[in-house]
This record gives C-alpha cells, structure tokens and sequence, in this order.
C-alpha cells in the first residue's frame, strides 16, 4: 500500500513538472543530449524573470538561451562549459545551485556546521546524563554499560 | 553561567533569522536593473552582422577610440520610443550613437526610423539575438558605455532618461573621456 501510495505520488510529481515546461522542438542526435538538455534547463534560471527556470519561462530571452543550449550541446561542450558561458555573460544568478566557493560557501556550510553542532550537543549531554547514572549507581538491569 | 547555556540555540537561531530576513529585504528592494553585470571590464564581443543596408558590420567598425553608447532596440519595443528623444538630445550634445537592432527586421526597422528619426551612426542588425546573448541582454531597451578601446563600463537595462544619464551614466562617460559639446 505505501509503496502503491509512493508510486502515485512519483508519477504525480513527475507530471507537475512537466505540466510548466516550455514547448520548443528541438531534434537531438542522442538521446543523452536530450536528457542532458531538460536538466540543464531545469537547472538554469532565467535572466529576467527572477524565478522561473529557463525550462519553465516563456520569455524570449528563455527561448533564445534554449536554442543557444541545444545549439551547444549538439557542439560537443561539457555542462560545465554550457554553464560557465551562462554565467560569464548574465552572472551567477542564472545558477540555481550556488558555487561552493566565496561568499555563497556560507550556504553550504552552515546546515553542516549547524548539524554538527546539534550532534556534539546531544553527544554531550548523553555523555553526561550517562555519567551521572554511573556515578549514582542506578546503572543496573536493562542497560549494557 | 549554566542557564545562559541553555538559551544558545536560541540566540543563534535569532541572530540567523535576522541575517537572513535583512538579506532577503535587501533582496526585494532590488529590481533586475541592477542585477549585476558580467561583463563590465571586458571587451565588447566579436561580431561580424550586416547594417540595415544589408552591409557587412563587425567590432572594427564600432570600436574607434571614440567613447560609444551602443543602444539595443527594436521597432517592437515600446520603452524604446520613450527614450528616443533623450537620446537625440545627447547625439546633439556630440555623443556617439551605435545601435544594435535586436530581433527585429530591417523593413520595421527603418520604418520605424523613419518615423522617429535615425539618430545612430550606424545600426547592427542582430535578428535572432546572437549578439545580444553575448551581451547578456535581457530585452530592449539596453545601453552600453564602451571607453575608446572597446572596453565595457557600463550597462543599462531600461530606458536612458535625464536622471539615470545625470546620476550613473554621465560619470563614467567623462571617466573615460567622453566629450560633451555644451551644458
């Protein structure tokens, strides 16, 4: 039943997000590029409209980055040069996901850092309430130490 | 001591939310026409399009050791009209004028110019938008400063009008020694 219930909320999923992408025909010469073309376009935002991706603005700027994507893609470049000539002529901000790098590292540390933090707290507070049993000789019966 | 212990989760999920809240209104306040441009600093791109008259045009013919401002606009851009006249005014002050006619045609385009009045020094037709990808436009209309080597100083996205000219663009205009014949 759950797994049923997981496999309907999937394909639910699966729908929505294919309910908001733009239509453009674009032939690819594999199937990979095809693939490799709807998450670049997942992934990237578009200039002008803040927050749509560019797979989901009808913008004509979107349409223009779109075929200048495929137009790469068919060229041979890497997702990483598809990217990189993105950013070098609209900045960052047509990246979703933030650089790991200079100012935008805080992002990505910080749930880390804070996830660190809340486990040494709870380590030490188990460490010291376990002490205290010891201490107190109340660690008998149903605990191992 | 040990009770000011317990209220240190506390304090830093307060001094986040507060980070973090400020950051996202600073945000807010700030429109896509100040979003920042890449290409400030870097060589106005290569291009070899045709004029409207069907003539061969590329960086050559627009770096001359002249500071420019090169307009993106279309005969489908209404903002464009708007902010005709400002320009006209300062290619009457001796400003150097190029524009790059940006997914337009060239029979709307000089329609519309003929309506309006062609104040550039040459247009760069730029159908299917190539040029302005590289350019990192957004839509028109557009303005760059380009200094005397080609270099870009400045973008502007939306229109020029006495203000943004007077408090942003007039500045690095003179910075890199533009001239302007009276006022």
């Amino acid at each position: 039943m759950r797994a049923k219930l997981f496999g309907l909320f999937c394909g639910l999923a699966f729908c929505a997000q294919m309910a908001f992408a733009a239509i453009d025909i674009y032939e690819f010469s594999t199937e990979e590029l095809r693939l490799r073309y709807q998450e670049l376009i997942q992934e990237l935002r578009c200039p002008k409209c803040q927050n749509q991706s560019l797979a989901g603005s009808d913008s004509p700027i979107s349409a223009d980055l779109r075929r200048e994507i495929h137009r790469m893609l068919e060229d041979g470049l890497s997702d990483a040069q598809i990217k990189q000539f993105l950013v070098d002529r609209y900045g960052q901000f047509v990246l979703y996901e933030p650089p790991k790098s200079g100012n935008t590292l805080l992002v990505w540390m910080l749930p880390a850092a804070m996830a660190g933090m809340g486990l040494i707290t709870i380590g030490l507070v188990l460490f010291r309430a376990r002490r205290q049993a010891i201490q107190s000789g109340l660690d008998e019966g149903d605990d191992e130490f | 001591m040990k009770r000011l212990l317990l209220f240190a989760p506390l304090i830093v999920f307060v001094s986040l939310a507060v980070f973090f809240y400020a950051a996202l209104e600073m945000r807010k306040t700030r429109s896509v026409e100040e979003l920042d441009s890449a290409l400030i600093g870097e060589a106005f791109p290569e291009f070899s399009l045709d004029n409207l008259n069907g003539e061969q045009v590329s960086r050559e013919d627009l770096v001359n050791g002249e500071v420019t401002l090169v307009n993106i606009w279309g005969s489908w851009c209404p903002s464009c009209v708007h902010e005709h006249p400002y320009l006209k005014m300062l290619v009457d002050q001796g400003v150097r004028l190029v524009g790059i006619d940006y997914k337009d045609t060239p029979d709307e385009a000089r329609n519309w110019l003929s309506r309006f009045g062609d104040i550039y020094e040459f247009h760069i037709q730029d159908p299917a938008g190539r040029l302005g990808i590289d350019l990192g436009v957004y839509g028109a209309p557009e303005t760059f400063i380009i200094d005397a080597e080609g270099v870009i100083r400045f973008k502007r996205v939306g229109i020029v009008d006495e203000r943004v000219w007077t408090t942003q663009m007039l500045p690095v205009y003179l910075e890199y020694g533009g001239q302007i014949d009276e006022g």
